[in-house]
């Protein structure tokens, strides 16, 4: 009674309005403003356009030109699903995202492990680990192409080994080794969220296990597979998230989505025909499907590694 | 309130995106108006410094009408830097850069000034080109670009690697499609180079430029990729070129895989299709001889035609001082600059007399007089709307047929045929 007289006293008539538009901490408002306002204009309004995009028939234009943009309903969106190569874009995305993100998981998790223990050298480690991942892909790719055409460095180690036609002329080995070469560059990044997420897992845990006659490997199982449950969760909805906006590899590594376009991504895609060849709306349909998708499977991933 | 804010946001933004229309720049600018213009010249070195002396020459004389040079931003392409400048209302008046394939594109966006519009424009342009300059107007029949300079390609050869081959270095067979696969083959049997001939094979819309098309123009005796609205690309000489370069990635004599240099430059390559820049570049390195490029039957020098790798000049819609724009594209273009930038460059201005008019030049030059012969029998990309699509589109049958040799190549054409038909149909 005297908790309700007391809330009663303190909540004045004429601040219900205020409080009720601004909440209990006005000045909160205030701090999140800026990136309010970086998330409407940067990625809402940008989204939103490009939604409105895809159902008209638009192209870009000079300030002051004439020009007709109707309302095409779904016909780019027909016209993107009935596009062979948009199709084999996607296919080959999966293909990438099937190989790249259990790939980056597992990798990540392991090396965080091992990079978690006092071992010699640890700190060199962690920084060659993280070079790649600040590095101009640019650079790297050009590393790449020395290790990885014909002639290159691994299939010289590999001798009659070597795939024919090489990686990069493969139809059926460019994405696989394009998958590798992202989940290598970007390694550094994602060992550091385990690392972090590492850092939270209490010792006793490992202690206990240990009493309890746990092998390393039923410890790592157990104890810090599920410790880190949450990280991996970030990892994978990142991986996914940012393999699915692929595009500087296949445009460097493979010219452009090659061999045939078997290294083509819905990124490069979008690249060709809205700036390109002139066609924003078919672009903006391409990339309304590919957010629908990646948002579809993070949530698929997110309930699946979350679930207990 | 997890999902309203969303919500709100996509609703504000959509709400942003209808409310927005086209406004700003006058698109029916003075075209008499004159005044300070800003001008983008190619970031190519020889170019810049061409372009630099010429807008010296212009500002001495005009003082009211100083011209600012700037070097195209840095982008993926030209191309998209310009189709950005134009979208954002804040291209130059002038650009000396302009691919021939990207007028459709940029005339659709609103983005380029018909030439017609000013006295004597036609005129000029048909007097300065002659009949070259019919397929640089748009399909309305204006000009929406000043024909400026190509850069012909011929295939070059290195000389010493012929001879390593065993093969007439002075004059190595390369006039038939029999003689140039047995000359090639003979380069890659006896290890003279890693590659006869090594065009990139990567699957950009431009890279038919620079295999297929020069062959193409050279065995229909100047056709286009398209005319009269219809694909030529699957027509029997279509198919000769694309059996021919088959057969040169099939032997292994073209190789599929990009190269990151310079091929021919480094030695990996005997041959390359190239423009006249090459003489510049490889003469203190290469002794190097010129070919037209082959075709099936083998065809007289002087009656083979091939692609002109033109880049053009055209004045974009933003610019208000027109009457000077105008003004400078034709000093910019007069018989003293395009003798500069010959000097300069290399490049040959697209005039009907280049070869007498700059005389003193090809005397002292000889190198690029089969260039400047070469250069009165070219033939530029389509003037079609969706011009990079039919690229594209052709790009990526060449690939799944040729390079790879996936389909065969009539079925690969015949699918990308139909496509183009109703791509160059469209309006």
């Amino acid at each position: 009674m005297s908790v309700r007289l007391t809330r009663g006293t303190h909540q004045h008539p004429g601040r219900r309005p205020v409080t009720a538009l601004l909440g209990r901490h006005p000045v909160g408002l205030a701090l999140i403003a800026p990136y309010a306002a970086f998330i409407v204009l940067v990625f809402a309004y940008p989204l939103g356009f490009a939604v409105w995009i895809s159902f008209h028939d638009y192209f870009f234009a000079a300030p002051g030109a004439q020009v007709d943009r109707p309302f095409v309903g779904l016909e780019n969106y027909r016209a993107v699903i009935g596009d062979p190569g948009v199709r084999q874009a996607f296919g080959n995305i999966l293909v990438f995202l099937l190989i790249n993100v259990p790939l980056t998981a597992v990798l990540a998790l392991t090396l965080a492990v091992a990079l978690n223990r006092s071992i010699r050298g640890r700190t060199f480690l962690r920084v060659a680990y993280y070079v790649p991942y600040v590095t101009a892909s640019v650079a790297v790719v050009g590393v790449w192409l020395f290790l990885f055409s014909s002639d290159g460095l691994v299939n010289r180690v590999l001798g009659p080994l070597a795939p024919d036609p090489s990686w990069l002329v493969n139809e059926t080995l460019a994405m696989p080794l394009i998958a590798v070469f992202v989940a290598w560059k970007q390694l550094g990044f994602f060992i550091l969220l385990y690392l972090a997420a590492l850092q939270t897992v209490p010792k006793e845990l490992y202690e206990s296990a240990a009493v309890d006659g746990a092998t390393a490997w039923q410890r790592f199982r157990s104890v810090t597979v599920p410790a880190v449950r949450p990280a991996t969760t970030l990892v994978v909805i990142l991986a996914t998230i940012t393999g699915a906006n692929l595009f500087t590899e296949p445009y460097l590594l493979t010219g452009g989505g090659g061999p045939n376009g078997a290294s083509t991504s819905p990124v490069l895609l979008m690249y060709q025909r809205g700036i390109e060849q002139g066609a924003p709306d078919v672009a903006a349909a391409i990339g309304v499907l590919l957010v629908v998708g990646v948002v579809t499977v993070s949530m698929i991933n997110r309930r699946l590694l979350e679930r207990p | 309130m997890k999902r309203t804010v969303p919500a709100a946001l996509l609703v504000l933004s959509l709400g942003l995106t209808s409310a927005c229309s086209d406004g700003g720049s006058d698109a029916e600018a003075d075209s008499s108006a004159k005044g300070p213009i800003t001008i983008w010249l190619s970031n190519n070195k020889e170019e810049l410094a061409w372009g630099t002396a010429m807008v010296e020459a212009w500002n001495s004389q005009h003082a009211d009408q100083k011209v600012t040079a700037q070097e195209i931003p840095a982008g993926k392409s030209s191309e998209e830097v310009i189709g950005a400048a134009i979208t954002a209302g804040n291209a130059p008046c002038l650009i000396f850069n302009t691919a021939p394939a990207a007028v459709p594109q940029f005339q659709k966006q609103g983005g380029l000034v018909a030439l017609d519009d000013f006295e004597g424009a036609k005129g000029y342009i048909d007097q300065r080109t002659g009949s070259a300059a019919e397929q640089y107007k748009s399909p309305d029949g204006k000009y929406y670009q000043m024909p400026w300079k190509a850069n012909p390609v011929m295939i070059v050869y290195n000389k010493a690697i012929m001879q390593k081959a065993g093969v007439d270095s002075e004059n190595p067979p390369l006039g038939t499609y029999a003689e140039f696969l047995d000359t090639s083959r003979k380069i890659k049997s006896s290890g003279a180079a890693q590659a006869a001939i090594y065009p990139s094979p990567t699957s950009q819309f431009f890279q038919s430029w620079f295999d297929f098309y020069p062959l193409f123009i050279a065995e229909t005796g100047g056709k286009q990729l398209v005319e009269d609205g219809k694909a030529q690309l699957n027509s029997a000489e279509g198919q000769r070129v694309a059996e021919f370069w088959k057969t040169l990635y099939a032997e292994g004599l073209a190789p599929k895989e990009q190269y990151n240099g310079d091929s021919f430059g480094e030695g990996k390559a005997a041959m390359a299709i190239v423009g006249p820049w090459a003489i510049a570049v490889y003469s203190d390195t290469i002794k190097w001889g010129l070919k037209p490029v082959p075709t099936s039957a083998g065809k007289p020098a002087a009656e083979t035609k091939t692609f002109s790798d033109a880049k053009n000049a055209a004045m974009y819609s933003s610019c208000q001082r027109r009457g000077t724009a105008w003004e400078v594209l034709k000093f910019a273009t007069s018989q003293e600059q395009d003798g500069a930038l010959l000097k300069a460059t290399g490049q040959m201005p697209l005039r009907t007399d280049l070869t007498a008019t700059y005389a003193d030049f090809f005397t002292q030059k000889p190198a690029y007089r089969d260039f400047a012969d070469q250069a009165g029998r070219t033939v530029e990309v389509p003037n079609v709307p969706n011009s990079i699509t039919i690229w594209q589109t052709f790009r990526d049958a060449y690939s799944e047929s040729v390079i790879f040799g996936k389909r065969p190549v009539a079925d690969a054409f015949g699918d990308a045929a139909q496509k183009v038909d109703g791509l160059a149909g469209q309006r």
